[in-house]
């Protein structure tokens, strides 16, 4: 493919600037597709998950209704009694009688007593399920983030994953947040307004509820519409999102390069879309609602011309349809709330479907359901590769018929050319991937059939890209073991002579290293890796490139303690620089995804195949 | 606020100023929809005046056509409520279609200032600041903000408006009975104002802790391969345990302080009206009042306890805006410390020579109290390569970040040609200067937009001279060639690949200087030699500055410094360092030298 033939358009073309991905649908969970079954089925398991989270709460929740009909039923007798006290209690009270008025007013102050605590009382209690169900959500979404593959995040990108913990979480917030209350109400005051309509007069009652399957007819034109146009939202709002991350993350390359007014375009482009899609949502409960309002209207019109008439005929007393005239508005009014309940109802569930999407997802690299124990002993830590095949796409193996055992306590350095597929054996070794063909095993062990946490312990791997967590130094080399206390931390520190920088920062241990280790230098963060290795103590110890960024005597210091380091387990060291693997114990070239070479490094040295070739090199560019 | 230059993370509470400040100040972007709002105002009024005429309407045909027979007067009066009835409806259609392309239309445009801001900040401001902290700010606060623009706002008017009316009206009815309505503002005002309070400093926090859950996600979503390694998924869900917590212990506070001052505000226009009831039947029972006046007063108040009830949900809503806008303005009111001078110059890539010159340069790291470099003298000629050399943690890296101006010096001066770098125009500084960092950073786009992050214009040609210079051909040979998407951070290419587009999209369009940091420190010893191969060739006709760890990478260079503890130690050709520096020798040597165990780590901090 020429240059010229993806050169992207002008302006922020955004299929173009993005490029091609593998996975056409990489940005979607693979449960939520665009087509309709897929939808459907998406609709559905949200449902499910629904009940499942409200299932712990339906005591409070009928608690939360109880006291909700409670203030109802309070606040209805507040009018009924002002009308009492006014029809009953003046007549008396002009024959000095003060009675009636008293015990009216008693009413009155009982109702609003009842009315303020159990409002209070329904909206503390909803304000509670509702931020426990938010909370359960969010845990479980993010747990089962951490248990998905790294294939999975790479595809789905961390941009995407915020996107669904925050803002996704903050749209099925809203609805927490209000309108619950306002629904019920409606319900009960539309039923119970009908049954009054009904007994009222027969046939007026049948010309109101001509206006139901209008009602019914628009409010499925909308839920149709606006379940599309919110599904849409959270979808612009997560490349909204994307985009900000990756540049703010990328900061310096963006001011470096001036990307700025690029930047800008594509986020404004992206923004603009989010715009849109929000506004066509909000459009549409705008079309809704006043919809709603002119079913409304005009069945009152009707229902006082036929009402009047009705009166003209004498089929009717004008005081049925005084009556009727005005429950009527009470009859409609509430469905202006139910629409906007709707429609925050619509925009969570369009959230609810984009996390049900992510929880339905299943693990590529699966937790097994029968976990089989590692052999426990020392001289613990052979490894084997048999037959192993990988590759990231279906279409492209890197690893091809990998056949290696490494006996225990071996150091084992791997070495080749750049992209011939070393971290790609670390990270199958470490079980970030699991072989499409063949098997990788520990002490006998398929690794598909050790629970992760037991694996983990075993094995680790200090991958090529140095990553700190935001924190200090030592929680930091404290990640590879929790339990740790300071001592071992900082033996850990020294054992790999990171503890004289250490110590030298501002505030030792407790110096913050901040997002992504950025106040340390790159060697410096490569230490600290190291050390938090060191410090978990694993049985097999994986290390790609780990020592690239640092200076010649610091690199020889590190060599010094992995002397000592890996002495009693099993080691696989992926280096360039040569210097690590001449105290290897055995060397493998890989090239292309297969081992061309196999031996301890003096023999392969001498033998004048790749390594050799290699070595005399490396020994040229020493000092 | 943050100045740019102190070492404070985010602020976590908003100014002592009044709270309501920052949100005055976002008013400029309500301008250009000014006439709009107006608009809008008159419309939600007549709808609120229509829906009102109907029920009278209806009044009307049962006191007059109905009462007298009328027919045709029946038909009338219907056709008008018909028609204020559409009328109506329409109003609102058109309040709330309007209102959903404006409201959206001003979060837009307040996004993207920011963001536009975000970029202008230096390292210094992203380094301080967590970024779920700014992307809650993009995204929570200004929706936020957007609901009270488009709902708050518009009902805290009308609300306003329709009390005012309906008290007028009580007072034409009844002035002693409507002073006591009237007078129910009192504790209706001190309940607000508590609860405003209250409410404001909840919805900071909340939206500080959304801030810190943002954060959090996005480290885990970046640190997800050495979770992984470790397995540390448990302890990583324990903290995030913690943060969803807080959040939903702030919820729940909010919520119970909502619901008690809704509860209150619902009581007091409840206890008006029993008192108004007592009163009034008292009056009419000696006949100061009719009747039907007291039931008039008495449904007018009823209309008042709608929008009293909601005061409450408005006030929260603004609160949260408040909040809102106080934290978008943090932002936006942190000067950039990096910018233009006044007249800054714009030297084109023919007229730069390219002599690269520290004069006395000094810098310290905001927040920080030692300076990383101090009193760096250094002089790189036209198209001369010099090297740096030094240990870890030694400031090379940051005394390169200098030159593209990622950082500002505190001390002494670079000059460009004679030019301090600070009379040159940025933008114009950065094009001739091309920066490989020692960490490739990568964007989850094309290669093809990954190489020409900052020179959208250059040509498939110059594009392939790039890659083929920094052996990176088989960006060629990917699924899509330049058009694959390169997965987030560069991780779906193998370590060397990602270095060697970083160190293409360096060299890309021949830039009048190279900054390279630790370039080929991922590369193969036989990648490493073709690259330096290459390299060289371009080198002889580029000022350049490089960071090398490796001894083979020096052979690029003309002269050496040597850094050590932040001051240049020495600087020479790299057989006169070796043979007359020992230390140079000691930095670069794989033959361990015997060193005093009190200085066992070379490493500096
Ligand atoms: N996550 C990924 N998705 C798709 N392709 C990948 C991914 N990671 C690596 N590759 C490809 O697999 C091949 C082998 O990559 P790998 O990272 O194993 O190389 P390596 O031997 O470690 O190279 P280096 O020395 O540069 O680190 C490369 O061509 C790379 O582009
Ligand atoms: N943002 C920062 N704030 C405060 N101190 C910092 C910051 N970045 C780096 N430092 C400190 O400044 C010193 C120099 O860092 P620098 O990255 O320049 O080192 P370096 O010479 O490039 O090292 P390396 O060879 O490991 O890359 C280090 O001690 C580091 O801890
Ligand atoms: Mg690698
Ligand atoms: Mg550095």
């Amino acid at each position: 493919m020429t240059g010229d033939a993806v050169r992207p358009a002008s302006g922020a073309d955004l299929t173009q600037w993005r490029g091609v991905a593998t996975d056409p649908d990489a940005d979607r969970s693979r449960a939520e597709d665009t087509a309709p079954e897929a939808v459907a089925r998406l609709r559905a398991r949200s449902r499910v998950l629904l009940r499942d989270l409200l299932r712990p709460h339906r005591r409070r929740l009928g608690l939360a209704v109880a006291l909700l009909l409670g203030q109802n039923a309070a606040a209805m007798a507040g009018p009924y009694l002002v009308m009492l006290g006014i029809d009953r209690a003046i007549a008396p009270l002009r024959a000095g009688e003060p009675g009636p008025l008293l015990a009216v007013a008693g009413g009155f102050a009982a109702a609003t007593a009842v009315e303020y605590v159990a409002r209070r009382g329904f909206l503390t209690l909803s304000a509670r399920i509702g931020q426990a169900v938010l909370l359960d959500l969010r845990q479980r979404v993010y747990a089962h983030f951490l248990r998905l593959s790294v294939a999975f995040h790479e595809r789905y990108t961390s941009g995407r994953m915020i996107s669904r913990l925050t803002s996704d979480l903050d749209s099925i917030g809203e609805l927490v947040g209000g309108g619950v209350e306002g629904v019920v109400l409606a319900v009960l005051s539309i039923l119970s307004i009908a049954g009054i309509l009904l007994w009222l007069d027969l046939p007026l009652a049948a010309v109101t509820l001509l206006a139901f399957p209008f009602l019914i007819w628009l409010s499925r034109w909308f839920a149709r519409a606006s379940a599309d146009a919110w599904r849409r939202t959270r979808e612009t709002v997560a490349l909204v999102i994307v985009h900000f991350v990756e540049s703010m993350r990328g900061i310096r390359a963006v001011q470096a390069f001036r990307r700025e007014p690029r930047n800008q375009e594509i986020f404004g482009a992206v923004s603009d879309d989010y715009r849109r899609a929000s506004r066509d949502a909000f459009r549409l409960i705008a079309t809704y609602s006043p919809g709603i309002k002119v079913i409304g209207n005009v069945t009152v019109a009707v229902v006082l011309c036929y009402g009047g008439w009705r009166v003209l005929g004498g089929a009717t007393g004008v005081g049925v349809l005084a009556a009727f005239l005005l429950y009527l508005r009470r009859f409609f009014e509430p469905m202006q709330e139910l629409s906007q309940f709707y429609n925050s109802l619509q925009s969570a569930t369009a959230a609810l479907e984009k996390l049900a999407g992510v929880l339905d997802e299943r693990p590529s690299v699966a937790e097994p359901a029968r976990p089989v124990p590692l052999p426990t002993g020392p001289g613990r830590g052979a490894v084997a590769f048999r037959e192993v095949t990988f590759g990231y796409r279906p279409d492209a193996p890197i690893i091809v018929g990998l056949d290696l055992a490494v006996p225990a306590g071996q150091t084992v350095a791997l070495v080749g050319a750049t992209g011939a597929g070393k971290s790609t054996v670390a990270k199958l070794l470490a079980r970030f991937h699991d072989p499409s063909a063949g098997a990788v095993t520990l002490d006998g062990v398929d690794l598909r059939a050790v629970a992760d946490a037991e694996l983990r312990r075993a094995v680790v791997l200090v991958t090529q890209e140095t990553h700190l967590f935001g924190g200090t130094v030592a929680e930091n080399i404290r990640f590879g073991r929790p339990d740790a206390d300071d001592a071992a931390v900082q033996a850990a520190a020294r054992a790999i002579g990171a503890h004289d920088f250490i110590a030298a920062l501002p505030e030792g241990y407790d110096t913050e290293v901040r997002r992504r280790g950025g106040r340390l230098s790159a060697g410096q963060r490569q230490l600290v890796a190291f050390a938090r290795a060191f410090l978990a103590d694993p049985t097999v110890l994986i290390l790609d490139e780990a020592t690239s960024s640092l200076d010649v005597p610091t690199e020889r210091l590190v060599q010094h303690a992995l002397g000592t380091i890996l002495a009693d387990r099993t080691a696989l060291v992926i280096a360039h620089r040569l210097s690590t693997v001449e105290t290897a114990d055995r060397v493998l070239v890989l090239d292309a995804g297969r081992i061309v070479e196999d031996g301890p490094p003096a023999r392969l040295a001498a033998t004048g195949g790749r390594y050799a070739a290699l070595h005399r090199q490396w020994r040229e560019s020493l000092l | 606020m943050p100045a740019e230059g102190d070492g404070n993370p985010a602020p976590r509470v908003g100014a002592g100023r009044h709270p309501l400040r920052n949100l005055w100040r976002l008013r400029h972007y309500l301008r250009p929809h000014a006439a709009e709002f107006g608009w809008l105002l008159l419309a939600g009024l007549a709808a609120t005046g229509a829906g009102l005429t109907i029920p009278l309407l209806a009044q009307r045909v049962v006191d007059g056509p109905v009462a007298r027979q009328d027919p045709a007067g029946l038909f009338r009066l219907a056709g008008l409520a018909l028609l204020l009835g559409l009328v109506e409806a329409l109003l609102i259609f058109i309040r709330r279609w309007v209102q959903a392309s404006s409201s959206m239309r001003i979060e837009a445009a307040i996004r993207e200032d920011v963001y536009a801001h975000l970029q202008r900040l230096p390292a210094g401001f992203h380094d301080r600041w967590q970024s779920g902290q700014l992307l809650s700010r993009v995204t929570s606060d200004l929706s936020v903000l957007r609901r009270f623009l488009s709902f708050g706002l518009f009902f805290l008017i009308l609300n306003l408006v329709t009390y005012l009316a309906v008290v007028a009206l009580l007072i034409r009815l009844h002035p002693a009975l409507a002073l006591l309505v009237a007078g129910s503002a009192v504790p209706l005002f001190l309940i607000s104002r508590h609860f405003a309070r209250r409410y404001h400093a909840a919805s900071r926090r909340m939206q500080d802790q959304q801030g810190d859950v943002a954060t959090l996600v996005e480290e885990t979503a970046q640190g997800l391969r050495t979770m992984k390694a470790y397995g540390r998924g448990p302890e990583l869900a324990a903290r995030f345990a913690v943060d969803a917590r807080a959040l939903h212990d702030t919820g729940v506070a909010k919520g119970r302080l909502l619901a008690r001052t809704s509860a209150l505000l619902d009581l007091v226009p409840n206890l008006t009206l029993g008192v108004v009831l007592v009163a009034g039947a008292a009056a009419a029972a000696g006949g100061a009042l009719t009747i039907g006046e007291l039931v008039a007063f008495v449904s007018l108040q009823l209309m008042l306890i709608w929008p009293v009830q909601s005061l409450g949900w408005i006030i929260a809503n603004g609160q949260e805006a408040a909040t809102a806008a106080d934290r978008v303005q943090e932002v936006l009111d942190t000067p950039p410390a990096i910018v233009d001078a006044p007249h800054a110059l714009a030297p084109r890539r023919a007229d730069v020579r390219g002599r690269i010159r520290f004069e006395r340069v000094s810098f310290r790291y905001p927040g920080t109290s030692a300076p990383v470099l101090r009193e760096i003298d250094l002089t790189v000629e036209p198209g001369e390569t010099v090297a740096l050399v030094g240990a870890t943690g030694s400031g090379k890296s940051t005394l390169l970040s200098l030159v593209p101006r990622l950082h500002e010096v505190t001390g002494g001066r670079i000059t460009l040609d004679g030019h301090d770098l600070r009379e040159l125009r940025l933008s114009a500084l950065r094009r001739l200067v091309g920066v490989a960092f020692e960490e490739p950073t990568l964007f989850s786009m094309s290669v093809w937009e990954n190489l020409t992050l900052g020179r959208p214009e250059a040509g498939a040609d110059e594009v392939r001279a790039a890659l083929a210079l920094a052996q990176a051909d088989f960006a060629y040979e990917l699924p899509w060639g330049l058009a694959t998407r390169v997965g987030e951070q560069g991780l779906s290419l193998s370590g060397g690949q990602r270095q060697r587009l970083a160190l293409a999209r360096a060299v890309l369009g021949r830039p009048a200087l190279l900054v390279l940091d630790d370039p080929l420190s991922a590369l193969d010893v036989h990648t490493e030699a073709l690259v330096e191969t290459a390299l060289k060739r371009v080198l002889r006709t580029t000022t350049a500055l490089l960071v090398v760890h490796r001894p083979s990478t020096i052979a690029l260079a003309d002269r050496v410094a040597l850094l050590e503890e932040g001051r240049i130690t020495a600087v020479g050709r790299h057989s006169e360092l070796l043979a007359g520096v020992p230390a140079y020798r000691a930095v670069l040597s794989a033959e361990p030298t015997p060193t005093p165990p009190g200085e066992r780590g070379l490493v500096r901090s």
